[in-house]
């Protein structure tokens, strides 16, 4: 059995991730803010053969409650073997490039505040010496496009952030994974126009409990979205400019 | 854009889609709104032309399982295929299963589906204990055979017109095993199959018929009648789990593939197979034979297909159904699965509800336009004729008048309907 803890627990692919550790007989605790939606998701969970669920409500935007959130995490749990980070917003690209306060918030969001909670988490785990960080990140942090770099920065600085602590927690047996799912349809997403290269968010989170079975370092969901990537990061800047991305 | 079709792929239709995330939410402020579960309604009843359609498919929760009275409450987005993965290992099955189990509990209420233990069970609404509705008002009304018992009759087998069920609670069935003690025997003709019918309905749990809808002459309404009943101990080999479709279908088949003469020579074939008569299987093939081939409605192709199901009364059942087959063979037109049931006497608890006493006969067609529409205008004609009823949850032909004389209780329906839900469906068969 593992104890798992899961903040930004409503999204969509938090719930279908933790409905899959539910089905193995695991221990949840699920932090997010609306307090009703994790009752829907707990008892849900429950049914599905968790050995313990715990919901903690807290707005994850307030870095100050963080610590506080931690201790209330450790009581919940007696250790930690996961922490999945798995919220985020997307923000809006147009009102980003008017409005400094909108790209600060979305930086907060998606990035700052990420950190703060893994500063917290990261020692903990490396005192105690064992354990698995897993993180949403995104492609779209691999390189900055005109439609969306503001989110792309926040979640590049994140990318890099985690790249740096999985080095600097190697020796202490922590497992740090960066995931970086490609288009999903879920709530986040739904003013997009979906085509063949979405999925759903159960075959992304299929693919975070492997990664995290393997201690994969880098994940990129459907896999698919490596070699897209891949293409994306080789075209020469001095061409990339000119494209409308 | 719309990414909602139903199952037969006809009619195609334009409607915005929206999501329904969390059971605690509000209905979005949208006109008109039609509840989409999966999408495994063949016609147009799960479908909203130039409205919108509210997908289920995120209300997929599990609410409460007591796993002693085998009482569970679920969000009404859950499938049944979802449904049995929880309750098998503990014991429990459907107590009523449809042909697939691929559908939301929705859907199984808002249809009021049957199964092949009608005569025996009635109707999946007789087994809702309860369920709650969301109305565009906001208002929510918890639903039972006592409470609120008008809503409850309306909503079960409403089409999805009464508003959101957001959740229903279902008394299942106990099982001692996960096997289907099994016996097939073939019929000659209807006469055979309908005293078979009622040789078995004491003693089998669940019966249906495959019936040769391309035969003529002599071998008119020949088929293989099967009866099944739970097994009774543990059987080696049987587990209790959830098949995964084995294959998938994973683009629209050209269209001369369903042809009358493969479809024939399949018949032929499937009359004279030789097969075990009494065999243990597990419940999946039992049930759900076509859900091993994910997608299997893109094997009629590009331009989908038509599902025919009526019922015609017992003592009407012989003429009506010959006639029927006899259009149908001669037409040329038909398919591999045609399905014959003996319906019980059970009432059903909805105002819209479709099974009744009498015989169904459900098969598809593959759409060929002009010849395919007349067949069941002549299809449909038999069953008015004959005082029968078309399924509406397989139905995208219909005549106003056939619905009217089928559905008497519509104008009492009507009372209860959301004033913000429409179906494509519900403005064809009332001429709105």
């Amino acid at each position: 059995m593992q104890s798992i803890v899961i903040l930004g627990a409503t999204s969509a692919i938090a719930e279908q991730t933790a409905r899959i550790y539910a089905t193995r007989g695991d221990a949840l605790c699920l932090v997010a803010r609306d307090d009703a939606k994790l009752e829907i998701i707990k008892s849900d969970l429950e049914i599905r053969g968790a050995s313990k669920v715990t919901k903690l409500s807290y707005d994850l935007n307030h870095t100050h409650l963080h610590q506080a959130l931690l201790d209330d995490v450790i009581k919940a749990l007696a250790r930690i073997d996961i922490v999945l980070v798995a919220y985020g917003t997307l923000g809006d690209q147009k009102k980003c490039e008017q409005d400094f306060d909108e790209t600060l918030q979305e930086l907060q969001t998606n990035c700052l505040g990420v950190i703060s909670l893994l500063t917290l988490f990261s020692n903990y785990l490396e005192k105690q010496k064992a354990g698995c960080i897993a993180a949403i990140s995104s492609p779209a942090g691999d390189r900055g496009r005109q439609s969306n770099y503001v989110y792309g920065s926040a979640k590049g600085a994140l990318s890099i952030y985690l790249q740096g602590m999985r080095n600097r927690l190697y020796n202490s047996s922590v497992h740090v994974l960066t995931i970086k799912p490609g288009f999903v349809n879920t709530p986040m997403t739904k003013d997009f126009k979906k085509g063949l290269l979405w999925v759903e968010p159960d075959v992304i989170a299929r693919g975070i409990v492997k990664a995290i079975d393997r201690r994969k370092d880098i994940v990129y969901l459907p896999f698919f979205w490596r070699y897209i990537m891949l293409v994306i990061k080789l075209i020469p800047e001095s061409i990339f400019k000119r494209l409308s991305l | 854009m719309n990414i909602h079709q139903s199952w037969g792929n006809v009619p195609q239709v334009e409607q915005t889609c929206l999501e329904q995330l969390w059971r605690s939410q509000t209905l979005p402020a949208a006109a008109t709104l039609l509840p989409f579960g999966q999408g495994r309604s063949y016609g147009d009843v799960c479908l909203n032309d130039k409205g919108y359609s509210l997908a289920t498919g995120r209300l997929n929760r599990f609410i409460h399982f007591d796993r002693e009275q085998g009482i569970l409450s679920a969000e009404a987005g859950v499938t049944l295929a979802e449904i049995l993965e929880l309750i098998l290992p503990a014991g429990w099955f459907l107590p009523v299963s449809p042909g697939t189990k691929f559908v939301s509990l929705g859907g199984a209420l808002a249809n009021d589906v049957h199964g092949k233990n009608h005569h025996k069970a009635g109707s999946f609404g007789r087994h809702v204990r309860a369920f709650e509705l969301l109305r565009s008002n906001g208002q929510k009304l918890i639903c039972t055979q006592e409470e609120n018992s008008d809503w409850f009759s309306a909503t079960v087998g409403g089409l999805g017109l009464t508003g959101l069920v957001t959740q229903a609670e279902l008394q299942l069935k106990k099982i001692d095993s996960p096997a289907i003690v099994q016996k097939t025997r073939r019929f000659e003709n209807l006469a055979e199959f309908l005293r078979l019918s009622e040789e078995t309905e004491a003693d089998w749990e669940y019966t249906v018929a495959w019936v040769d809808c391309m035969a003529k002459g002599k071998q008119l309404g020949r088929g293989i009648f099967s009866m099944g009943n739970h097994a009774t101990a543990a059987t080696p080999g049987i587990k209790p789990e959830v098949l995964q479709p084995k294959f998938s279908m994973p683009f629209n088949a050209p269209s001369w593939l369903l042809n009358q003469y493969s479809v024939k020579l399949f018949n032929q074939l499937y009359y004279h197979l030789p097969r075990k008569h009494d065999s243990q299987v597990h419940y999946e093939p039992f049930f759900y034979p076509l859900d091993k081939i994910a997608n299997w409605n893109r094997l009629y192709g590009k331009r989908g297909f038509y599902q025919f199901q009526c019922v015609v009364p017992l003592d009407k059942a012989e003429a009506a159904i010959s006639e029927m087959l006899q259009h149908i063979s001669k037409s040329g037109q038909g398919s591999f699965l045609s399905v014959l049931k003996r319906l019980g006497n059970i009432a059903s608890p909805g105002m819209l509800s479709f099974p009744r006493d009498g015989i169904t006969l459900a098969l598809d067609f593959a759409n060929r336009g002009e010849s395919t529409r007349h067949l069941l205008a002549d299809l449909n004609e038999i069953t008015d004729r004959h005082g029968g009823a078309i399924y509406p949850a397989k139905d995208a032909t219909m005549t106003t008048a056939l619905f009217v004389n089928a559905y008497p209780g519509w104008q009492k329906f009507s009372e209860y309907m959301d004033p913000h839900f429409s179906s494509s469906f519900w403005r064809r068969v009332t001429g709105e």
